[in-house]
């Protein structure tokens, strides 16, 4: 069983997101704390992609110094970045 | 063929890459040979950019054809160094070869390469236009554990740089715009190839062919390839034996691509190549960060890191390496 612990909209999103731009067959059992990078599914041009979908997705702007695998490495990591980044809280620290 | 230290007396440091440069003259001229002889082809062609790699290769050629049967192609575009293009015709000088000028940057304002790549610099910087240059660069994977991301520099007619995050269909617009490049000129090699029954050789050192530092379809095509397995710094050695011109060996690599100077260490390598080198043969045979560390004058965990972009980068860019996928094989084509 899959534990969504960030909000639920935001990370139906971010699979559905994931699931089409990556051809991701399986992205219903991809494990929400799940690396992508380690699963070969993001490189350095998918995160480029990620931050265009959550700027334009969620109305927020990514910083340089926020594209960082501790943001963005996961289905989790990413909707907690995005909760940390609508409440305007810190979101560059490694 | 590195030469072994003895048992228990050196540590790891550049000298661990030393080969026997005239063996590995002897071996790879020989395999030259026998690859042409495979493909029944003639002789060899190739573009000569004036930097190492290419220098090395076609003292290589010459040996093992002679220098007859060696081809050589300069092919500046609107971009190109000029200090390239009499490099490029010293070591052709120097070798007794023929050579030919194909100058490709009308071929590529044709097909719209600079007016490409200009118009998804605009999407960013809508002054650009004449007077200006552009480059990319990479995030240095010793800095941190981050991305490797790659940002945009333009500089104005003033002389002022601007460093730029780009969003990805700008970044893979200028890149594409650019490969035009390394395309056209793959282009004009078979052309002369195939017009005089020769192979086309490429140029990549170890170091290129590992990281997919080139262009598939580009620089990357090629029927042999004969420095692929060389360390950077064994290219070097080779050359000093091989009698490359002094002047030569002392350029510093760069790509000679983009509009502004760039070493090879901005656009792709996280640290210059006598390093990389180290640290590649390190994570290849397996030897401690520590050691690597000693001899790169890099601490541990910098050498791990360097090791997770090596890692990252061969991920990133293995379909470089495949040809055409198939559904199934079909086994009467062996590859």
């Amino acid at each position: 069983m899959i534990i969504e612990k960030a909000g639920d909209t935001d990370t139906g999103a971010i699979r559905a997101f994931l699931a089409a731009n990556f051809f991701l067959d399986d992205a219903d059992d991809l494990e929400a704390g799940a690396s992508l990078l380690e699963h070969g599914i993001m490189d350095s041009t998918g995160v480029l992609e990620v931050v265009g979908f959550i700027e334009h997705t969620f109305g927020i702007t990514v910083e340089d110094s926020e594209i960082l695998p501790s943001n963005l490495d996961s289905i989790q990591a990413i909707a907690q970045f995005v909760t940390r980044k609508k409440n305007g809280q810190s979101t560059s620290e490694r | 063929m590195n030469i072994p230290p003895a048992p228990g007396m050196l540590a790891f440091s550049a000298a661990t890459l030393t080969i026997d440069n005239a063996a590995e003259t002897e071996r790879i001229v020989a395999e030259l040979r026998a690859q042409l002889r495979g493909m029944r082809k003639r002789g060899l062609v190739l573009g000569l950019s004036g930097g190492i790699d290419s220098s090395v290769s076609v003292a290589l050629a010459v040996r093992a054809v002679g220098a007859k049967n060696v081809f050589c192609l300069f092919m500046p575009e609107n971009d190109s160094d000029p200090e390239s293009l009499r490099l490029g015709r010293l070591v052709a000088d120097t070798f007794g070869i023929e050579a030919a000028v194909e100058d490709i940057g009308p071929t590529l304002q044709a097909m719209g390469c600079y007016e490409r790549r200009d118009g998804f610099i605009r999407e960013l910087v809508p002054a650009y236009g004449p007077g200006w240059a552009s480059k990319i660069v990479i995030a240095n994977s010793l800095s941190g554990d981050g991305y490797n991301i790659s940002y945009l520099v333009v500089q104005d007619p003033e002389g002022r740089q601007t460093k730029l995050r780009m969003p990805p269909a700008v970044y893979l617009g200028i890149v594409a715009a650019t490969n035009m490049k390394q395309r056209t000129r793959k282009q004009i090699e078979y052309y002369h190839a195939d017009r005089l029954n020769f192979a086309v050789l490429g140029t990549p050192n170890r170091l290129e062919y590992d990281q997919g530092f080139f262009v598939k379809n580009g620089d990357g095509a090629a029927d042999v390839k004969p420095i692929a397995h060389l360390y950077k710094s064994q290219v070097y050695a080779l050359a000093a034996h091989l009698g490359i011109p002094e002047e030569i060996c002392r350029r510093p690599p760069t790509t000679d691509t983009y509009t502004l100077e760039q070493t090879q260490e901005e656009f792709y390598f996280s640290l210059p190549y006598d390093r990389m080198d180290l640290c590649l043969y390190g994570l290849n045979h397996g030897l401690s960060a520590e050691e690597v560390g000693t001899a790169t004058q890099l601490t541990a965990v910098e050498v791990e890191r360097v090791w997770a972009d090596i890692a990252a980068k061969r991920k990133a860019t293995r379909y470089l390496h495949l040809g055409p996928q198939l559904v199934r094989p079909v086994d009467e084509i062996a590859h």
